[in-house]
């Protein structure tokens, strides 16, 4: 009996190619929509989760201003100072806090000669934004303490100016200051928010501040919170301490500005968000549209063939059996559709990921659940057209000319 | 009627259309019995009340007063997938129109009645050819309806009424789109079945010809039964 009428519904569907592709298009355009859209929305969750762990989990920065600052860019807001970091260091789940001062200058060495990212911290900054240590050695107390001027380089920053040669004991400029590399750092990938974490040269906090910037101001803190601890809780306690160290009236707005990586993320994410919210209107309303076209289609196709439901009925069809029939057939359109749109989907995802460098994920429960609502749009939607029929009386319908 | 439960017995039935002043009597409590293997004829012209009567015969409608027993059972107040079920198991249709699905082959067509039964597939299969072949049709069974003729089609739809192998055939008006040829070769059809197999034919017509070929003619008017006599010139 379902058998049949699929057989049915199919020789229908074959028998009016334009007017069944024109009835499906909305369909195919909805459920591709759908696909693509789940599966771009995944290649990103997994590109940003991707991007936290290369920046650093469980990571709280602090930086003075009100919003997010370039490296270098100058903030009116006055820069933190070491007693901040030793007070915030106290915060209880801060397992260790890396204070940074960062400046862009000249790097030279022999005739290669680059401008890139100079960033002064402790040797905390290693662990709190996880670079690993390619060979030499980190900094060691009487490098900050001396402020001596001493350098570990960025992956990038070492093939620039090295190649392949070992930079390990040589001299570079920084600015003015002649610096010996002691170390070299292990490659973070390419980040896809155009934070590129492999170039830089990394030095005392100290060093940078007495004799490559010329002042003891600290530009940014990094705390890695420990593993387990409530983030939320370790910045509002960070906020407090820093509003009564920089004596910020109750009611007045915080000068700096402290964020971790989740929010960071939500930064990343919003972009895509707004894509995925255009997509998924132009989804729901295809959908919509697509049923309705289906509705219509049917409703057409019931009055079209009036006598041949009253004939079924007269060879013994109940209502029911009509019912079904042409509940099959709208059920069978939408999901030809569905598989349709699958397929575009899919292949649009694909292309898609690939322009927008993202990894291109497509789960078997996505394309089970746009094969489910294909097929729920095709119960909905083809429950008037079949009742319709279902509710034609036999001599009537016989009788229709 | 020697005792025999009639295959039709109807009570007074009346079949009224509309209500009120609009009301239209279509069939006016009319009595009748119809014993097992007859061929009945019922004449009259348009608006007679022979295709009401026909209707409420073959559970396409179900009456607005008095009695209908179809093989000893009362069948006067079933609902409508009731009534559908026993005219899958008992009523075999043939229409003035033919009623062929025009997408479907001549096999497919007699399969359908099948279906709604349940038939698994190849039985049904084999039930449809053999109801074909038996109406000559063995080498047309490929065929969709454009492709036969008027008289073929006919033969088509009594194959595929009689697929269900019915206690009761319902023929409307069966030879009224064929030429005199084809008419006759369409009764003598319906006459062998009647005589060979046993089964009860009832046969509406405005045309006396075809009325001769039935043993039993029952003449309608303004929802009356005019006249019921035996045939007794009725055509071999």
């Amino acid at each position: 009996m379902i058998r049949q009428s699929i057989w049915m519904a199919l020789r229908e569907i074959l028998l009016n190619p334009l007017r069944s592709s024109l009835t499906m298009l909305g369909m195919v355009i909805g459920v591709a929509s759908v696909v693509a859209l789940v599966s771009l929305g995944q290649g990103t969750t997994a590109q940003v989760t991707a991007e936290i762990s290369r920046m650093g989990r469980n990571l709280v920065m602090v930086f003075p201003g009100s919003g997010p600052r370039r490296a270098g860019a100058v903030s009116d807001a006055p820069p933190f100072e070491m007693a901040d970091v030793q007070a915030l260091e106290r915060v209880p789940d801060v397992v260790s806090l890396a204070p940074v001062s960062s400046t862009s200058r000249p790097v030279i060495y022999g005739n290669r000669n680059i401008t890139t990212q100079v960033t002064g911290s402790s040797d905390a900054f290693l662990q709190v934004r996880e670079y690993a240590l390619d060979s030499g050695r980190g900094f060691e107390e009487s490098d900050l303490a001396g402020a001596r001027p001493v350098c570990l380089l960025g992956y990038q920053t070492r093939q620039d100016l090295f190649g392949d040669q070992d930079p390990l004991g040589e001299t570079i400029r920084v600015g003015r200051l002649a610096c010996e590399v002691i170390g070299t750092l292990a490659s973070k990938g390419q980040s896809q928010s155009g934070m590129d974490q492999d170039s830089l040269v990394l030095m005392p906090l100290t060093t940078v501040q007495r004799r490559v910037v010329g002042n003891t101001w600290i530009g940014s803190m990094f705390l890695k919170v420990a593993e387990d601890a409530d983030s939320a809780r370790v910045m509002d306690e960070v906020q407090a301490i820093l509003r009564e160290r920089r004596r910020i009236q109750a009611g007045a707005e915080d000068n700096f500005t402290v964020r971790d990586t989740r929010e960071i993320a939500a930064a990343f994410t919003s972009a895509s968000t707004a894509l995925t919210a255009l997509l998924g209107a132009i989804a729901a309303v295809s959908l919509l549209v697509g049923g309705i076209g289906i509705m219509n289609i049917l409703l057409v196709s019931v009055t079209e063939r009036t006598r041949e439901i009253g004939l079924r009925m007269a060879l013994g069809a109940r209502a029911r059996e009509v019912l079904l029939q042409f509940l099959i057939e709208s059920v069978v359109i939408s999901l030809l559709g569905g598989l349709i749109g699958i397929l575009l989907g899919v292949l649009g995802s694909l292309a898609a990921s690939g322009w927008m460098q993202i990894p291109w994920i497509v789960r078997p429960e996505t394309l089970m659940m746009a094969f489910g609502v294909a097929a729920a749009i095709g119960v909905v939607f083809g429950i008037l057209p079949a009742r319709k029929a279902a509710r034609l009386e036999p001599i009537e319908a016989l009788r229709h000319e | 009627m020697s005792g025999e439960t009639p295959v039709i017995r109807l009570d007074r039935l009346t079949k009224i259309y509309g209500q009120g002043d609009a009301a239209v009597v279509a069939l006016d409590g009319v009595s009748l019995e119809v014993p097992p293997g007859q061929f009945l004829a019922v004449m009259g012209h348009s608006g007679s009340g022979k295709s009401t009567l026909m209707n409420l015969l073959g559970f396409l409608d179900s009456p607005t007063d008095g009695k209908y027993w179809f093989q000893g059972v009362d069948v006067s107040t079933l609902d409508a997938d009731q009534r559908a079920l026993i005219r899958r198991q008992f009523v075999g249709f043939v229409f003035q129109g033919f009623h062929l699905l025009p997408r479907l082959s001549a096999l497919e067509n007699v399969e359908v009645p099948l279906i709604y039964q349940r038939v698994p597939a190849p039985e049904r299969r084999r039930r449809a050819l053999e109801a074909l072949e038996a109406l000559g049709l063995g080498d047309r069974v490929r065929h969709v309806p454009t492709k036969l003729s008027g008289g073929q089609q006919q033969r088509v739809a009594i194959a595929r009424a009689l697929v269900v192998r019915p206690s009761l055939l319902l023929a409307d008006e069966p030879t009224g789109n064929l030429d005199s040829a084809r008419s006759i070769e369409i009764m003598e059809i319906l006459s062998d079945l009647n005589r060979r197999q046993g089964i009860t034919v009832v046969l509406v017509t405005h045309e006396p010809d075809m009325a001769l070929w039935a043993e039993r003619i029952v003449e309608f008017r303004d929802g009356r039964i005019l006249s019921d006599r035996r045939n007794d010139r009725r055509t071999a």
